[in-house]
């Protein structure tokens, strides 16, 4: 037997050995059910908390999401964009980048994995993904990482571009996990993002981009 | 002398210099002011908060109820899912584990996410000792690490720094030629030496906030990016928790995440809450290719094995109650020289460490019980102060901290004794009376059972004539 096993047994009988106590637990969840939005204002909320914490939201519609995007890509001086592949979203930037290359930085997929990509990854302007869903409550972008839209996407660039669709907006994070019944699967990496990287170590000081992304951007799609 | 005398004097010297430390003082009291009123403006609804925070321990007790059961099935899932699940009964064994994994990968540098069990392992300090360099990444860790010094707050570790002290830090350790003075000028020099450090580090370190069972997932609270770093860029990730950890179901987690930042923070939600349910898989492009989770006991088992004292295991490490205890934001984190500081720490302490060792910590309290009135799970921190003072100088060694003795205890003990004797026996009780109203003027302030209070205060006097005394001469019966 390893040290590992051994300890493993040792701990899990000395817990067993604990006296069981007969005290139930009720859980009242009613707290957790009472946050509820209508569509109109979870859109408003959503981004009123998300720039609280220095996110940009840009209300856009699928129909001038584009320029929406072209006008960011001007502000911010983005020469060079990170994108993932196999997604709607590369396809639709493709396209852009064809029809229009004045108005479309470069486009760089995330192609080989990090072990080839770490200074494509770490010398990119900006990255652009799509998103699962939103949370109200807490001002949240939810992502699943995937093959097509790596974990490192919207972490290591200092601009992250998220692509957020308003029918995907939950009230609450309890919500999410329970109608999506997130105890059925997970995939390797999920994530809550709300906000651009931050803190607040030096004097309670709240300092903006400090080892993520500097700059977060919602196109909230309506 | 043994241990605890000697932690105790320590103790009580370290609290007096930081008394006097009028920095260190302003430091904290702006500190805590911040994160009281920041908490304070997101518990705005009475009602709610007490549901909230009624479900929250309803969830944290009932895992602990289950947890053999359920750390069984949290290892099941980790590994379907690819995560490679060690079991450390002790520090030394977790740190063991945790060099076995860094030597096999020829692990030169490891870049850490913030983890209160890797300061309980002493981690860093070990893998140094084995030529591995570990690198704290937090902002507030990386700076007192580089100043060679311990965390004071389990939330915000270089709390008792002001900015002009780690701008000094940063001149003279991290660089020099940046003249980095300003929070935002600091933090951009850091995110330039750790981004760096990340691209190079061949092994992530990382705590766990909570562990699903029912998924094999672990979750990370942070606001940085550094833990995400940590966990996804290096080949190799190796998570350390605490056995306690580990809670039943996903939809255990978003009340008790609400309930760690606003505790924490004042926040609604941190930056990033990092689900991790595995290791890379081959089609995909990042992420370490190993997870490791290290779960270690040191010492929760026993605590488990005690009704009351098992309520320490509900902490899920907000810090709130540091925040609000009028000691801990006088003294400071550093006084406490432990782990976890404050009035978790008081009652974790002694009994990781046994009573012998830190006995003293839980009497580091006026028992005011605001901790108790901010904790997010409700631990009885009071009452468990109190279990641990009674079982100090009790006669019964108690199941969980067997070591407990030495001769302050048993002076203790004897002085208990005796005062019960006293006030249980009403002859002895008058002639104490007496011999106080007679003598008790002339003991000088400077005999140790006194100097304490009066070295601050003036000495009290004792009347002439007591209660018993007056009453009798005013004709009205005493009994």
């Amino acid at each position: 037997m390893n040290n590992s096993t051994s300890a493993r047994h040792k701990i899990l009988s000395n817990l067993r050995d604990s006296p069981v106590s007969s005290e139930k637990y009720p859980q009242n969840i009613t707290v957790m059910k009472r946050k509820c939005w209508t569509d109109a204002e979870k859109v408003l909320q959503l981004k009123s908390m998300m720039e609280e914490v220095h996110t940009e939201v840009r209300l856009c519609t699928e129909s001038d999401w584009e320029s929406t995007l072209r006008t960011v890509v001007k502000e911010k001086g983005i020469g060079q964009l990170l994108y993932g592949i196999k997604t709607v979203l590369a396809e639709q930037l493709l396209n852009m980048r064809q029809q229009t290359p004045d108005t479309m930085p470069e486009l760089f997929e995330y192609e080989q994995p990090i072990e080839e990509s770490k200074d494509l990854l770490f010398g990119i302007d900006a990255s652009i993904t799509t998103t699962r869903g939103g949370i109200v409550e807490t001002g949240s972008l939810i992502l699943w990482t995937t093959p097509n839209e790596p974990r490192l996407m919207s972490l290591i660039p200092p601009i992250h571009i998220a692509v957020l669709h308003a029918d995907t907006i939950y009230n609450t994070f309890w919500e999410v996990v329970n109608t999506e019944q997130w105890n059925s699967g997970m995939p390797t990496n999920a994530l809550l993002i709300s906000g651009p990287s931050k803190t607040a170590d030096i004097e309670q000081t709240l300092v903006y981009g400090v080892h993520g992304c500097k700059e977060l951007v919602v196109l909230l799609i309506q | 002398m043994n241990n605890e005398v000697l932690s105790a004097k320590k103790f009580q010297r370290d609290a007096f210099s930081a008394l006097n430390d009028i920095q260190l003082r302003r430091n904290f009291k702006r500190a805590m002011d911040g994160l009281m009123e920041k908490r304070q403006a997101v518990f705005t609804d009475a009602e709610k908060w007490q549901q909230l925070r009624e479900l929250g321990r309803s969830i944290r007790a009932s895992a602990l109820r289950k947890l053999p059961d359920l750390l069984e099935k949290l290892e099941s899932n980790c590994r379907k899912n690819g995560i490679q699940v060690r079991w450390a009964e002790s520090i030394d064994e977790a740190n063991a584990l945790v060099l076995e994994i860094a030597q096999r990968h020829d692990v030169k540098s490891v870049v850490k996410g913030k983890s209160m069990v890797s300061e309980e392992m002493e981690l860093n300090h070990f893998l140094e000792q084995h030529g591995i360099e570990a690198l704290e990444a937090d902002l507030g860790e990386y700076i007192i690490q580089v100043d060679h010094e311990l965390p004071s707050h389990i939330i915000m570790p270089a709390i008792h720094k002001n900015k002009d002290q780690i701008a000094q830090i940063f001149h003279e350790k991290v660089d020099a030629e940046a003249h980095a003075e300003t929070a935002e000028e600091m933090t951009a020099l850091a995110r330039k030496v750790l981004r760096q450090k990340f691209y190079e580090a061949d092994m992530g370190v990382s705590g766990v906030n909570f562990a699903v069972a029912e998924t094999g997932t672990l979750c990370l609270v942070e606001n940085e990016g550094n833990g995400r770093f940590c966990t996804t860029l290096p080949p190799v990730h190796v998570a350390v928790m605490g056995i306690e950890k580990v809670v039943e179901r996903f939809e255990d987690v978003p009340p008790l995440l609400s309930l760690l930042t606003r505790s924490a923070t004042g926040q609604a939600i941190t930056t990033y809450f990092n689900m991790i349910s595995g290791a890379r898989k081959s089609e995909e492009k990042d992420g370490p290719h190993e997870v490791h989770l290290i779960l270690l006991d040191n010492g929760r088992s026993r605590i488990h094995s005690d009704a009351l004292l098992q309520e320490t295991l509900l902490c899920i490490r907000c810090g709130a109650c540091m925040n609000h205890c009028p000691v801990y934001s006088r003294i400071g984190g550093h006084a406490y020289d432990t782990t976890y500081p404050g009035p978790i720490g008081k009652i974790l302490t002694p009994q990781l460490k046994g009573l012998h060792k830190a006995g003293h910590l839980a009497d580091a309290s006026s028992l005011c019980g605001a901790c108790v009135e901010v904790c997010p799970v409700k631990i009885p921190i009071t009452d468990i102060l109190l279990r641990l003072r009674h079982d100090k100088v009790g006669d019964q060694q108690t199941i969980t901290l067997a070591k407990s003795g030495g001769w302050k205890a048993k002076i203790e003990r004897m002085v208990w004794k005796s005062w019960a004797m006293v006030f249980s026996n009403p002859k002895l009780y008058r002639l104490k009376s007496l011999a106080i109203a007679k003598m008790g003027n002339l003991a000088p302030d400077w005999l140790p059972i006194l100097r304490n209070w009066t070295s601050v205060r003036s000495t009290p006097r004792f009347a002439k004539k007591s209660l018993h005394q007056m009453v009798r001469e005013e004709g009205i019966s005493d009994e």
